[in-house]
């Protein structure tokens, strides 16, 4: 295979374009995350900067560079610096095995619309995610703050408690599609979409991925309630928004995740496959914002309830009647 | 021991199907709400228009004649909680009371219309204005030329001197539930 310029050039537009797109929506989804739960609560929300608040984003961020760049005390400051990348990054690392759209045919050259097509891009996002909450940890423990060492602990503890289930709940898929690969996943749902064959994987998979994303009711490594912000309490400036926006690129990430497993990724009447995707990915992003106005936290040993001894007790009993369906069809 | 007896109880009374029904419902309340108008008033451009006794900013008024109604008794600055009230008594040739000066502190004033309760000649009375805000506090001292305002407020009837005051500016009698003065040498058997 020989990789031409314009080939190089056609990778370099993609990815360019990725990290454009995914921040922008990140920034946006924090405006469109308070508008919503601003209606919910009979609000209407920042509505002030720019035409319908639209500028918010940007003043936010304004608001963020401008601030203070705090360091407590007796923290461990690198690991301090560190952490908000740790999790940010991995999120949208996560992006790049996830095909968005059918591939593209310019100038004579096919462009597959994702960045990498692992043959083991499940394994890769599973792996990607559990680096995520190092971020947490790590940024927990450098605070030298007992707020946010108890959000990090509690990462760490909801990380055991759905990752299992997480995992698991995706065996049928690869079972179903017989590849690791995410385009193969993809291209294997082009007639009926696995969440027919598979709605109680679905269900795992969704409430396991509300976990990883730290979204009520399952955001116990924050509590503002309990724990002030958890992990991030010691946090300030664009290091916080750093994590405020990692968080907010795992919701796009993670909705994409489940569009591309279980709805069909890409696939699609009418519309163009790209937009297929990002309505399907948005209504993610939208149902999370929602289940936000509408669920309270969960208790910590609640959350460990419900993923050990229910999750993944029918994560496994979904495996097992599977394997066993596919044997009965073969 | 006692947290995992609580947690067997909370598995007996778990019964999935209404858990879920609570949970849809919840979503649908939710859902419903985000549908709904909301009830923000969009305050420097849309105003409430406050009830006529709505607590705000207090005045002094005058009565129908045009005279000031305040006779300095030091009803409303005993009453005030806050002691944001304070005045100073002074006589005309008339023998009618004024204040020399008076003046309220609206920094410390916590609307609460005690003092216009307390008035006995109706002087001191609370506004809808509740738009002070000043930069400087000091700006929110009231003299007595920013409170007196030339209307009557709330009863525009009223005047203290047809009821009481006797003597000070109509003769003994004139009063309206007044009668004459009894000469009580005609009472004489």
């Amino acid at each position: 295979m020989t990789t031409s310029s314009v080939d190089i050039a056609l990778f370099a537009t993609k990815i360019g374009l990725i990290f454009f797109v995914i921040l922008t929506l990140a920034a946006y989804l924090v405006f469109a995350e308070r508008r919503i739960l601003a209606w919910v609560q009979d609000r209407k929300g920042p509505n002030r900067v720019g035409p319908f608040g639209l500028l918010q984003p940007l003043a936010d961020l304004i608001k963020l560079l401008t601030k203070e760049d705090f360091l407590p005390a007796a923290a461990d400051k690198w690991l301090f610096y560190l952490a908000p990348a740790m999790a940010a990054i991995p999120a949208i690392m996560i992006f790049a095995v996830i095909p968005f759209g059918a591939p593209l045919n310019v100038a004579g050259h096919t462009v597959p619309l994702v960045v990498a097509d692992l043959n083991i891009g499940l394994l890769f996002f599973l792996a990607l995610s559990s680096i995520a909450v190092y971020g947490v940890a790590i940024g927990g423990w450098a605070s030298n703050s007992k707020y946010a060492l108890l959000g990090g602990i509690r990462g760490l503890a909801q990380l055991i408690s759905y990752e299992l289930s997480m995992g698991l709940s995706l065996v049928p898929i690869v079972m179903l599609a017989r590849s690791f690969s995410l385009t193969d996943i993809v291209n294997a749902q082009a007639g009926v979409p696995f969440i027919v064959y598979q709605p109680l994987a679905f269900i795992i998979f969704l409430i396991s991925i509300t976990a990883e994303c730290k979204r009520i009711p399952f955001d116990l490594p924050e509590a503002e309630g309990e724990l002030v912000a958890g992990f991030h309490t010691e946090y300030s400036g664009m290091r916080f928004g750093l994590f405020f926006v990692g968080e907010y690129i795992n919701i796009i990430v993670l909705g994409g995740l489940a569009t591309t497993l279980f709805l069909g990724g890409w696939h699609g009447p009418l519309l163009p496959p790209v937009v297929w995707f990002s309505l399907k990915t948005l209504s993610f992003a939208f149902f999370f914002i929602w289940m936000r106005g509408t669920l309270p936290r969960l208790r910590y040993d609640q959350l460990m309830h419900l993923g050990w001894k229910v999750l993944t007790p029918l994560a496994l009993l979904n495996i097992l009647i599977t394997a066993w369906w596919l044997m009965l069809r073969t | 021991m006692g947290i995992v007896l609580s947690d067997k109880k909370e598995m007996e009374h778990m019964s999935l199907l209404s858990d879920i029904t609570a949970i849809a419902g919840g979503f649908g309340v939710t859902l419903r709400h985000m549908l709904r108008r909301p009830v923000t008033i969009q305050y420097p451009e849309e105003k409430r228009t406050p009830y006529p006794r709505f607590r705000a900013r207090i005045v002094l008024t005058r009565d129908p004649d045009g005279g000031e109604r305040c006779v300095a008794c030091y009803l409303c600055s005993a009453a005030c909680p806050v002691d944001c009230i304070s005045m100073q008594s002074a006589e005309q040739e008339d023998g009618r009371r004024y204040a020399a000066w008076f003046r309220i502190n609206f920094s410390r004033c916590i609307f609460c219309g005690l003092c216009a309760e307390a008035c006995p000649t109706m002087a001191i009375q609370m506004t809808p204005d509740y738009e002070i805000c000043k930069r400087d506090i000091m700006d929110l001292l009231y003299e007595k030329e920013d409170l007196l305002i030339d209307g009557c407020g709330k009863d525009d009837s009223y005047n203290f001197y047809r009821h009481a005051g006797i003597g000070v500016t109509q003769l003994r009698g004139e009063g309206l539930e007044e009668t004459k003065p009894v000469d009580v040498r005609s009472l004489m058997p």
